[in-house]
């Protein structure tokens, strides 16, 4: 009963704290707004901290998971969809993950935002994509999660085009829609295969079945695998629909942090996660996941080398780090997916955080290379944002390293191909998370007349401290050399079915693998070092570099491959518009119009005229009956 | 002696023709108003005789009903014109062309 009520409050305080501001918001008070919505936030999290509370005390019963049925959705025959959430320990979580991030997210807002005429309907926007990320979490079955699913999509593109007065934000958000919407297809798509095979979209039903109702490796497998698939790398941003992330960055900066890199980005990894026994019944479809995410990890990384926008390197550098996240579920690692989902959201967040404090103290400025020498100005945000940039370079002891190595260790088992990636795109990400630091805080100072840039004020600065502590501490969350980590152990009930987990290989084979990652990583800062801050490194390949500031002609492809014919095609179809349709419209009035000019004559308004007409017509009638 | 029935129908005829040609082409609304009323009686005319001819008396009732509405026709015509001409100043029927498209 406790767990019902806990349950059912997390999403649904942050929904009323949307009401409130999204209804009166205008007319509040921005202490009430901004206490409104982070009470709200606060409330839901600890609701989600008794969740966990909970289920530490009492192991559902027979099963899994704890299930809270709200009400019958869609009652169709042999087709029930409850809306129903889930308990169990990878919904709680996530959703702590959601929560916390969120909550300092909300309270980093509150000073970021401060001024912005849309205060209120910022907040009231924040409130409803944390439902809706609350609700995609908390989702007992693949029908209910598409309503959250669809929420955040809806909020990112609210969120992104929060400045809709600015076109390039305007265009951002579109952008952002229509790309996951295509992504969207596909997931949908799966939801109805979902239906056919198994006639439930129910988790645990999915689960329980995989392996009697879809044959391994079988054409209904791989199927239901890819086009669920085809929804998260649209959500989470993989290739080759990552287009919409970097320019997603026009939002505003906490917004990027909490959406665009801490949790809805996130959640096409957490479902398949969540779906894990229908993806390890096709192969085929696990081995593309791995791919994909293997060479999204690289190309992200490659792009962020050459990209001059601090956002936007953090942006690629987000989609780098969900290709790892990819590449850890691709490989069947889903604990180590899920760890490093939690580490990123700590160090991307805190990342982002310190760039938003960045260009708080520039005012808006976010083009790298019109900063430097800010490590004189901005000294504690120098230090957060480099506690996280060394956490995503994969230095120990912070939580990059841990995840990130987790993830390489499983991918070598599975591949050495994989890892071999893996290790060069963490080589790449040393080398621009480096370059972004140094062109950001070291070198010559830029800016010397605008002596004015500060640290944040305290409301802002105390979620980015809290932030870089989990950064530091976090990596204790899932990793040790022999034994399964403490998150792994947490989520075994789910991914195993509570079957004990493996031992780690350990040995020799294992440390030589942290050994290798380490020396990429540190050879990747020394090279950055080198390149950036020393300028002892010169020369390039202009070819290269042209090929990576044009991200491999990814986007010019669609721009003539996709845009161009649609557009072709609009422009057809207004010309078509024009001088079919609107002709005959046009047309047809005209044609009203000119027989009236013509008939117009016969009303004369000579009384006689009209008694002759009578006459007339008269005689007609007689001339008919007569001659019948 | 009886005048027979076609001389009836052929002076009713002239008299419907007399009225149209009234109607048709006389300036003045009043007179207008009367080639009305004698294209009504040249009617009736014809009304009468066929019923004399046929032997039965309906054609003699809607004679009746006729003139009734002859003369209730008389009352708001006449106030029209009346109207027409505190409106206008004329009761020439060319000159009130208020409905000329």
């Amino acid at each position: 009963m406790l767990i019902r009520v806990l349950a059912v409050l997390v999403p649904t305080l942050p929904l009323a704290g949307w009401a409130v501001n999204g209804l009166w918001g205008g007319r509040l008070a921005r202490r009430t707004v901004a206490l409104v919505a982070c009470g709200a936030v606060a409330a839901a999290f600890a609701a989600a901290a008794l969740l966990l509370w909970q289920i530490r005390l009492a192991p559902p019963p027979g099963g899994p998971s704890w299930v809270v049925d709200l009400y019958s959705w869609i009652g169709a025959g042999s087709i029930q969809v409850p809306l129903r959430l889930l308990v169990d320990p990878l919904s709680v979580a996530m959703a702590l993950v959601v929560g916390g991030v969120g909550l300092l997210i909300h309270v980093y807002s509150v000073g970021y935002m401060d001024g912005d005429p849309g205060f209120a309907r910022y907040f009231a926007y924040l409130n409803l994509f944390m439902a809706s990320m609350f609700w995609l979490v908390l989702a007992g079955n693949l029908a209910a999660m598409f309503i959250g699913w669809e929420g955040v999509g809806l909020c990112s593109y609210l969120l992104i085009a929060f400045w809709f007065t600015r076109p390039a934000a305007a265009a951002a958000g579109v952008k952002a829609f229509l790309v996951t919407r295509l992504g969207d297809v596909g997931m949908l798509l799966g939801i109805f295969v979902a239906f056919g095979v198994f006639g439930t979209t129910d988790f645990g039903v999915m689960t329980r079945d995989a392996g009697a109702r879809l044959a391994l490796g079988g054409g209904a497998a791989t199927a239901l695998a890819l086009l669920l698939f085809a929804g998260a790398a649209g959500k989470s941003a993989q290739l080759p629909l990552h287009v919409w992330l970097p320019d997603a960055m026009e939002g505003p900066t906490p917004v990027s942090a909490l959406i665009h890199a801490a949790t809805m980005v996130t959640a096409g990894v957490y479902m398949i996660v969540r779906l894990h026994a229908v993806f390890l019944r096709a192969p085929a479809a696990m081995d593309l996941i791995a791919a994909v995410g293997a060479v999204t990890a690289i190309f992200a990384a490659a792009a962020a080398l050459v990209e001059p926008d601090l956002k936007r390197v953090l942006a690629y550098s987000t989609i780098s780090q969900l290709g790892y996240m990819f590449l850890a579920v691709g490989v069947g690692a889903f604990s180590a997916g899920i760890f490093h989902l939690t580490s990123h959201a700590f160090f991307k967040a805190l990342l982002f955080l310190a760039a938003g404090a960045v260009m708080h103290a520039l005012g808006g400025e976010t083009d790298m290379r019109r900063m430097g020498g800010l490590a004189r100005r901005l000294p504690r945000t120098t230090a957060a944002f480099a506690i996280g940039a060394l956490a995503l370079a994969g230095i120990p002891p912070l939580s990059g390293f841990f995840s990130k190595d987790l993830i390489l260790s499983e991918a070598f088992r599975a591949q050495a191909w994989w890892w071999a990636v893996g290790v060069a795109a963490a080589g790449l990400t040393a080398v621009y998370i480096l370059r972004a630091f140094a062109l950001t805080f070291l070198g010559a100072d830029l800016r010397g007349a605008e002596g004015a840039a500060h640290d944040p004020p305290p409301s802002m600065a105390a979620p980015m401290w809290i932030l870089a502590g989990l950064t530091v501490a976090g990596g204790g969350l899932g990793w040790s050399f022999t034994h399964p980590g403490i998150l792994e152990r947490f989520l075994l009930t789910v991914l195993r079915g509570g079957a004990a987990a493996p031992a780690r290989a350990g040995g020799a084979g294992e440390g030589t693998l942290v050994a290798a990652s380490v020396l990429v990583a540190v050879a990747g800062i020394v090279v950055g070092w080198l390149v950036y801050v020393r300028r002892s490194l010169r020369g390039g390949v202009p070819a290269l570099a042209r090929l990576l500031s044009r991200r491999f002609y990814i986007e010019d492809a669609y721009a003539v491959a996709v845009i161009g014919p649609v557009r072709a095609l609009a422009r057809a179809a207004a010309v078509a518009d024009l001088t079919v349709i609107d002709a005959a419209v046009m047309g047809l009035a005209r044609a009203v119009g000119r027989s009236g000019q013509a008939l117009r004559g016969l009303e004369t308004g000579y009384l006689r005229h009209y008694a002759a007409f009578v006459l007339i017509g008269v005689l007609l009638i007689l001339v008919y009956w007569v001659s019948r | 002696m009886t005048v027979p029935a076609p001389y009836h129908l052929a002076l009713s005829a002239v008299l419907f023709t007399l009225g149209m040609v009234g109607v048709l082409v006389r300036r003045s609304a009043l007179v207008v108003f009367m080639s009305v009323e004698v294209m009504l009686n040249a009617v009736n005319l014809a009304l009468v005789t066929f019923a004399r001819l046929r032997g039965a008396v309906d054609g003699q009732l809607l004679v009746f009903f006729v003139l009734v509405v002859a003369a209730v026709e008389v009352v708001i015509g006449l106030a029209i014109i009346v109207d027409v001409f505190r409106a206008m100043e004329t009761v020439d029927v060319d000159d009130v062309d208020l409905l000329r498209g």
